[in-house]
């Protein structure tokens, strides 16, 4: 090796260190200054709702009138098919044997969601505790998602909005739909219609734990997901369908 | 050659023709608007209700910044799920909304739309988020959306 | 080659029809802005039916726009010299109507003054997303194609430019066709052959959409179609739109043959309503059996504007077989508990209702009123009339007498 090249190594040797301790207070500076991240949503969850359709009385709605006042779905539309309905009560009747039975319809928080796969922006996503959500501030309002969804779970905003509670964000030209009230979820509490419930009949919990309340109901009954047949792996279940 | 009678058009002639025509609508168009738009938005007189107190960064920083702060945060609020971080757009409400109408929005006092309106910048927030500071969600009346 | 200037009536006629299209145009960019400003409300769509009318123009024009580029493809990739001359034209209508179509598409979305999110962030899982690069893409080729047609210097590639257009333009009414037959959720479409069907009528749409601005354009200068030439055009008209009733009535069958599926077919067939009176009165009498007869009876074929009619009713079928795919589809209540009959506020097991208001139906005729005036404009300024050279034309086998 030359005289040249080697002198050379060490000068670029010496600026490389010079440089380094220069930019490392900077960097300590920031670690030490940026306050420890809230820890967010974890894939060690996933939030799931056991719905018990026996216990469902068929003229109660006192899930979807929780699910208004929490989210502030409380606008006066002209054409009752354009307004938001983000859980509802289906009533159902065997079409052979006549047996009836009563339940509440929601965004089933599916492990695959179609309406995630089809939106073109990304808008529509799942956290990491398995919670579908639309991203408002991506949502061009192209509607592909409620085309996607096999249990029309999706609303379209169609007039503009001012009466959102603050914790809620929603408005015109945006599609949405039940977000396990993750504002409450997040605080640790468990989802406006699962409070509401006067029979009980639902229970909200951490489907990845089995110790908790609705691993351990969902280990002892018989549960069904709604269009199984898809495939779209649900997080929300029925009893006694 | 071809058999059959056609008229050829002398492109660029053509087309300047068309675009002499095209400016004249277009300079007639911006000087009527110029002669519409000849009243100024008026410099925003700020009033910070809360002035004792102190914002999550110095005032020239969140001028600059605010709506970089704000979009970082959005994305870790609801896609993360990270709660309770130093920078919050209900936060910014709970400060700056005006004591007369408790909102950012309403006339050029308040916060928010008095400086957008007079730099001209689309706000887009207000849309979705509530601009009203400790507003309560009304439970829907009877004919409303959620029970039609 | 002789310059002839537009005579004054010309002129005036130009500036008349601009003017049109430029009007339509604007009345359909106003719709547009009042559903942007008062929301849906203002539109016959709902949570039920949430794509209408906007999206039958839309994706009418669009399907379209690949198609016409088809008599492009014809000349370039597979050489024939009848087509040859008429490429610069087909390159021109499909930009033209593919502006239209996407404009529609655009304008119809809740926010569609967030256009930019669109183009700056891409789920790549989804049909939707990869149509934005394949229209894009398609802009782009179909430029360049229309490049080396017209400017002789870049003539020895337009084969090769043809070649890629004409790839491109299936890949993108695959896409198109995609867009529904991903969809797993609903009766009416989740089905494979929903894309090789749109590329199908895409070639019946365009190429009626050709004959009918070529006949157009040739009336304007005075000129006729030699009978020889359009006995070829129109006897493929007839095959594509042949084509496309045998894919309609696979289609149909497939799903009549599933007893899932018999509940759907019976609502588009038989007790739907308008759906089956559009099916089988527009789609396949206007649209398909009337064409097809006007096209092989020479009686009838020897009337005036007997190809410009048939053309237009296989465009007005178009609009019927949309209508029924689209809105009829997402009428039909979704299957959320099979075997169970449902009833809830939110239209469960009810078919769902839609009634297209009008700012919606302007929006849409906004597209076309788009593609119109770019035509106008385009054939004015460039040199897109097609010219035929009989004496080539024969040496290429065409018997013309």
């Amino acid at each position: 090796m030359s005289e040249t090249s080697s002198s050379r190594r060490r000068f670029v040797g010496a600026s490389v260190a010079g440089l380094g301790i220069a930019v490392a207070p900077g960097i300590h500076l920031i670690a030490a200054q940026g306050p420890a991240e809230p820890a967010g949503a974890s894939n060690a969850k996933r939030w799931g709702l056991l719905v018990d359709a026996s216990k469902c009385a068929s003229g109660c709605d006192a899930c979807v009138k929780a699910c208004a006042t929490e989210n502030g779905i409380n606008e006066t539309v002209a054409d009752a098919r354009q307004g938001s309905q983000w859980i509802r009560k289906i009533d159902l009747q065997d079409k052979r044997t006549g047996r009836q039975l009563s339940l509440p319809m929601m965004c089933q928080h599916c492990a695959n969601p179609p309406c995630v796969d089809v939106c073109p922006t990304g808008a529509s996503m799942k956290r990491a505790d398995g919670i579908v959500l639309v991203d408002r501030h991506v949502c061009i309002g192209c509607r592909y998602c409620m085309m996607a969804c096999p249990y029309k779970a999706r609303s379209f905003v169609h007039q503009p909005l001012t009466e959102q509670n603050p914790e809620v964000p929603r408005g015109l030209g945006c599609v949405e739909s039940c977000t396990f009230c993750v504002q409450r979820v997040d605080r640790g509490q468990t989802p406006a219609c699962v409070e509401a419930c006067p029979e009980g009949a639902m229970v909200f919990g951490d489907l990845k734990d089995p110790n908790s309340a609705i691993s351990r109901r969902l280990a002892q009954v018989a549960t069904t997901q709604v269009r199984a047949d898809l495939g779209l792996d649900t997080g929300v279940r029925y009893q006694g369908l | 050659m071809t058999k059959l009678p056609f008229k050829l058009l002398c492109v660029t002639s053509r087309l300047r023709a068309f675009a002499s025509k095209l400016l004249v609508l277009a300079v007639v168009l911006v000087s009527g608007l110029a002669l519409a738009g000849e009243s100024r938005v008026a410099k925003p007189a700020v009033i910070i209700e809360k002035a004792d107190s102190q914002c999550v960064a110095p005032p020239e920083e969140m001028r600059r910044n605010h709506m970089e702060m704000l979009k970082h945060q959005r994305d870790k609020t609801l896609r993360l799920g990270q709660r309770g971080a130093k920078v919050s757009l209900n936060g910014c409400i709970e400060c700056h909304a005006s004591k007369k109408t408790g909102s950012v929005l309403g006339s050029g006092e308040n916060f928010c739309q008095g400086c957008h309106a007079y730099a001209a910048v689309h706000l887009d927030c207000w849309d979705c988020h509530q601009p009203k500071a400790h507003t309560k969600a009304t439970p829907a009346p009877a004919a409303a959306g959620a029970k039609p | 080659m002789q310059l002839v200037p537009y005579s004054r009536g010309e002129e005036r006629f130009f500036y008349t029809l601009a003017a049109l299209g430029g009007l339509v145009t604007l009345i359909g960019l106003a719709s547009a802005l009042y559903m942007e400003i008062h929301g849906h409300a203002v539109t016959g769509m709902n949570n039920q039916i949430v794509w209408g009318l906007p999206h039958v123009f839309a994706i009418f024009l669009i399907v379209a726009a690949s198609g016409v580029l088809n008599v492009a493809s014809i000349g370039s990739v597979f050489g024939k010299v009848l087509y040859k001359s008429r490429a610069p034209l087909s390159g021109l209508l499909c930009l033209a109507m593919l502006a239209g179509g996407l404009t529609v598409l655009m304008l119809d979305l809740g926010r569609p003054d967030r256009i930019i999110v669109a183009a700056t962030h891409y789920n790549f899982s989804s049909v939707f997303a990869w149509n934005v690069f394949l229209y894009s893409g398609m802009f782009s080729i179909v430029a360049v194609y229309l490049w080396t047609l017209m400017e002789r210097r870049m003539n020895a590639y337009s084969k090769p430019a043809g070649f890629a257009a004409f790839i491109w333009r299936l890949i993108l009414t695959t896409g198109t066709g995609s867009i529904f037959g991903f969809l797993v959720a609903r009766q009416a479409y989740q089905s494979a052959i929903l894309a090789p069907m749109f590329i199908i009528m895409s070639f019946a749409w365009g190429l009626a959409a050709f004959m009918v601005v070529q006949k157009a354009m040739f009336a304007w200068n005075g000129l006729t179609l030699h009978p020889a030439l359009r006995n070829r055009m129109k006897n493929l008209l007839g095959i594509f739109v042949a084509a496309t009733l045998y894919f309609v009535a696979v289609y149909h069958l497939t799903n009549l043959y599933f007893a899932k599926q018999v509940a759907f077919e019976r609502f588009i067939l038989v007790d739907g309503g308008i759906f089956p009176a559009l099916f089988w009165g527009g789609w396949f009498l206007v649209g398909t059996v009337l064409p097809l007869a006007i096209l092989y009876t020479p009686g009838l074929l020897a009337m005036r504007g007997a190809v410009m009619v048939a053309s237009i009713l296989v465009i007005l079928g178009a609009f019927c077989q949309l209508y029924v795919f689209i809105i009829g589809g997402q009428a039909f209540p979704l299957e959320i508990f099979p075997g169970l009959a449902a009833a809830s506020s939110f239209g469960d097991g009810m078919v769902g209702q839609y009634s297209p208001s009008l700012p919606e139906f302007l929006l849409g005729l906004g597209g076309i009123g788009i593609a119109f005036t770019i035509t106008t404009i385009g054939v004015r300024v460039f040199h897109f009339l097609p010219q035929d050279d009989l004496a080539k034309l024969e040496a290429a086998g065409h018997v013309l007498e």
